[in-house]
């Protein structure tokens, strides 16, 4: 990692260090903190970064793992889950095997980022470059966020959700509505429509009557479990063969919420609060590498900055350094500490390189980025974050050089054969390959199984059948049982689920299970 | 810029994961139950308050996600690679499952990994532990909390109610505060008051060059500036003030001893020394809420009584018949010698599978009544036996109607029973 460390920094001092720093302890004081925010904007509005504006809060190690235990929501409901999370977040950071995180930062407007009391000050300073600069510029600009989530509302539908959970505890008691929790939060995944394209969220207003529509359609539906079929229409083949849904279903919580028969209103208002909570968290599952790359990036950029300004000291720098060369290692893979490729090294070194490319750009560079070598690091960059998932963003960014840098090689492992194969490693003839594979790697339909809802036997046993797509056959998971049953429990009826290869059943699960049969 | 809103928030809200943290118990009670019920065997009955380690099963606490499993064909990148050219192969592991994945779940340190380990606080401990004996809220509030307190003073302050104020010691300040801050100027004082009077006193030089007039009356003039100074230090000033100040201590009464009476003849099995224990947990905790020390002496028996330790008393096994009086007498004898009635509060807690020799069934009515209970607060016995009664039994329903406050007594056959002997108790208290 040395060669992203010492890389001179850009853009040039203009102005002759006039060394007078901010500060030169380590102790941090509310007014310091104000002063390095202060000197961090300007540095951030010199690069051109767009924020929400900054709402900093200040807590305690207590308060950092309650921040944890709840996803980084900062209010949520109460459920068990948190609890065990909480558990295991304060065992693990009094044991010391493992530090709380330096911040946790809310995608909302204004944009709260939290940071921990016992960080020292360059830590502090650290902290807001990367949250509430780096991330904050990231929710604002990556068009993920723009379309998924709105960071003005976010805050008050916790609240909303919050209380209303506690409200339908009230009314129904806790064992139901934990039940109910239990069940969305299995499904939780699966509770966005993913391979839709979004509506823009400008047109808010415009989707939201849509969805009125849309919902009022779907109660009609409803009205379908209380016909009573006619004869004529059952004995109709083509009417019978018909599914419904027609087109697979890939939002399940979407469908059970509206279609199941037996739920009660305020059980689909909760569904319907997880599945928003889903979509919530949906662009952060699949811009890890990019957020937190952007974040790194513009930490360790800002705070050179503030150097180059002659308003940090070199023992400042050193203390950052130091921390920064700790986030953005990566463990080889034959390491102990190896646990996959660490993201925020994967980020930091493409957006990196990328300015590398537009500003040192070699012939290499020039061959395999055409339209950025030499040009605006600034604009490219900005271009980057905002257009892009993990997935494409790779696939159009990863270059050979950040490939040789990390030694990246890609291993097949197929249960038909009896060895591990390299496919591909960082030479010329790998790099296509290697980069396409990555980039798979951060799909997500690729990391968790396609499943979707198949069909409704509307005029037999309302049974739901869902089908998953296998990917080069890997099949699913020992839980799927587990999950099925909460299915079942939203669902009320029979749930059946199959993967379908190529047209042919290759594993089918049933809640409540089949009755084997003997020959 | 200057949009930033900075925000201290490290005094408010600390436990905003409580109410997740007790969702987390309360579903997973009836593992943390069976962690405290095996802690309980495991801790001495003087050891009960503190909290307790729960391990709870992973796989009783997944929360299933659909996902992948093992199979199929995948590609996997990683970094750090050293050798490796593209074709390589390397061959899978041998063993692992036939499909030979490599990817196997094994945990190669055993069990570690399959267990959610957690620690469970002290009142989290106590609240299972009441669970278990069945114990309504005012009992369990009443063991919890030390509800009497006592207002003892510690020390002064500077800041306090006009009640509070301490005369003596405030104007003791006040008048250091004089010495302070007027004690110099005084000094100064006589110093140019005796200068004045050798001046006055001296013959009066002839050269009116040198007349003492002039100097005589730069003296008076200082010092009455002086003495106009510390005429303005105030006698009493607010910072003089001192006020008593007293905080809130507990207030247990004074000394308590408990004496624990338990058969251990052969027909007592380690089941029964279990209830018993609990039996005498309770009672424990009960006399340590209401009193500042404690001790405890194990007695017991078979056809002969001895004093022994904890360890020795639940756990040793003897056989053989049963002499109950033989306890009692020995209780007595140790009241008589060490635990003087006038200093101590003396409880005791009786255990027994209700066998005894007939004969001598009487004899323990007897002691009871004319020797031990004129001088204990309160004697419990329990009968842990799902059987019929015994000798024993009537003679201590006799012993009950004619000392009701301060006997009690109760058959058992599992620990949710043993309250109800110290509901009595709990009352008497609670009045």
């Amino acid at each position: 990692m040395t060669n992203l460390m010492d890389r001179p920094n850009l853009p040039k001092s203009d102005q002759p260090r006039a060394r007078e720093p901010i500060s030169t302890g380590s102790e941090w004081t509310f007014e310091l903190i104000q002063k390095y925010d202060d000197e961090i904007a300007k540095c951030a509005a010199e690069f051109g970064l767009d924020t929400y504006p900054n709402q900093i809060e200040v807590i305690s190690a207590e308060q950092m793992m309650d921040a944890y235990s709840s996803v980084g929501m900062p209010v949520g409901y109460h459920h068990w889950s948190f609890g065990k999370q909480f558990l295991s977040t304060s065992k693990g950071y009094q044991r010391g095997q493992m530090g709380l995180a330096y911040e946790i930062v809310i995608n909302s407007n204004p944009c709260i980022a939290y940071l921990m009391e016992e960080n020292t000050l360059p830590m502090q300073a650290l902290v807001i470059a990367h949250a509430s600069y780096g991330h904050n510029s990231f929710f604002k600009g990556n068009y993920l966020f723009r379309t998924w989530t709105d960071a003005s509302a976010i805050i008050d539908y916790l609240v909303f959700a919050r209380h209303y959970v506690a409200e339908c505890e009230e009314r129904y008691g806790v064992d139901a509505v934990e039940e109910i929790l239990d069940s969305c939060h299995a499904l939780m995944n699966y509770g966005v429509d993913r391979y839709k394209r979004p509506a823009p969220i400008s047109a808010s207003e415009e989707v939201r009557r849509q969805k009125e529509r849309e919902e009022y359609q779907q109660r009609r539906i409803n009205d379908l479990w209380r016909t009573i079929p006619k004869l004529d229409e059952d004995d109709d083949p083509v009417r019978r063969r018909k599914r419904y849904p027609e087109e697979p279903q890939e939002n399940i919580l979407y469908f059970i919420e509206k279609n199941a028969p037996l739920l009660e209103t305020w059980q689909r208002e909760i569904i319907r609060i997880v599945r928003k909570l889903g979509q919530y968290f949906y662009p952060q599952r699949q811009t890890q590498v990019m957020n937190e790359g952007w974040a790194t990036f513009w930490h360790y950029t800002l705070l050179h900055r503030m150097y180059d300004k002659g308003l940090v000291t070199d023992g400042f720098m050193l203390e950052f350094l130091q921390s920064h060369s700790a986030v953005v290692y990566q463990p080889p893979f034959n390491s102990p500490w190896y646990s996959g490729i660490n993201p925020y090294t994967l980020g930091f070194s493409i957006f990196t390189d990328l300015r590398r490319i537009c500003e040192n750009p070699t012939d290499e560079d020039r061959e395999w980025f055409p339209d950025i070598a030499g040009s605006d690091w600034l604009e490219t960059l900005h271009f980057a974050m905002k257009n892009f998932k993990d997935e494409s963003f790779i696939q159009q960014f990863l270059s050979p050089k950040v490939m040789r840098d990390l030694k990246l090689f890609a291993i097949q492992n197929d249960d038909q054969e009896d060895v591990y194969r390299v496919t591909a490693i960082h030479d010329e003839p790998g790099y296509r390959d290697l980069r396409e594979k990555l980039a798979r790697q951060y799909n997500l339909s690729y990391r968790e199984p396609n499943i979707q809802v198949w069909n409704v036997d509307v005029r037999g046993d309302r049974s739901l059948t869902l089908r998953h797509i296998p990917v080069d056959r890997v099949p699913l998971g020992k839980e799927t049982d587990e999950v099925l049953r909460h299915v079942h429990r939203l669902w009320g009826f029979d749930v059946h689920l199959e993967s379908v290869d190529d047209g042919t059943v290759v594993e089918d699960h049933h809640c409540p299970p089949r009755e084997v049969e003997e020959d | 810029m200057g949009m930033t809103h900075i925000v201290d928030r490290r005094l408010n809200g600390k436990n905003k994961s409580a109410v997740n943290r007790e969702r987390f118990l309360r579903r997973y009670r009836h593992h943390i139950k069976r962690a405290v019920s095996d802690a309980v065997q495991k801790r001495s009955i003087t050891d009960i308050e503190r909290g307790e380690k729960v391990s709870i099963p992973s796989r009783d606490i997944e929360e299933p996600i659909f996902h992948h499993g093992q199979g199929g064909k995948r590609e996997v990148v990683h970094p750090g690679n050293k050798e490796f050219v593209a074709g390589d192969t390397i061959p899978k592991p041998e063993g692992g499952g036939g499909q030979g994945s490599g990817q196997g779940q094994a945990s190669p340190d055993g069990e570690g990994m399959d267990e959610f380990a957690f620690q469970i606080t002290q009142e989290e401990f106590l609240d299972f532990l009441f669970d278990d004996l069945e114990l309504p809220n005012l009992a369990r509030k009443k063991l919890k909390d030390t509800e009497a307190f006592k207002y003892i003073r510690s020390g002064f302050s500077t800041e306090g109610v006009p009640a509070k104020l301490d005369v003596v010691r405030s104007l003791r300040g006040a008048h250091a505060r004089r010495l302070g801050l007027g004690g110099a100027r005084k000094k100064k004082i006589r110093d140019l008051e005796k200068q004045l009077e050798a001046l006055k006193s001296a013959p009066e030089d002839l050269d009116p060059a040198f007349s003492h007039e002039d100097q005589i009356q730069v003296l008076e003039e200082e010092i009455a500036r002086l003495k106009a100074n510390v005429r303005r230090i105030p006698f009493i000033d607010e910072i003089d003030l001192r006020y008593r100040q007293h905080v809130k201590k507990p207030q247990p009464a004074t000394s308590a001893v408990m004496f624990c009476l338990m058969d251990v003849s052969g027909s007592m099995t380690q089941m029964h020394k279990d209830i018993a224990k609990r039996f005498f947990i309770l009672l424990y905790l009960f006399l340590k809420k209401n009193y500042k020390k404690i001790e405890v002496v194990f007695i017991r028996h078979h056809t002969s009584a001895k004093e022994v330790d904890e360890e020795e008393f639940f756990y040793s096994r003897e056989t053989g018949g049963t002499i109950v009086s033989s306890a009692l007498k020995l209780m007595h004898k140790i009241i008589e010698s060490r635990y003087s009635p006038a200093e101590w509060n003396i409880y005791a807690a009786q255990a027994s599978d209700g066998d005894n020799w007939n004969d001598d069934s009487p004899v323990c009515g007897k002691i009871l009544a004319d020797n031990i209970l004129p001088l204990v607060q309160y004697f419990a016995y329990v009968e842990i036996t799902p059987q019929d009664h015994q000798m024993l039994w009537y003679e201590y329903e006799k012993i009950q109607e004619r000392f009701p406050q301060s006997f009690a007594l109760q058959q058992i056959a599992d620990p949710g029973e043993i309250y109800p002997v110290f509901r009595q108790l709990f009352e008497r208290k609670a009045a």
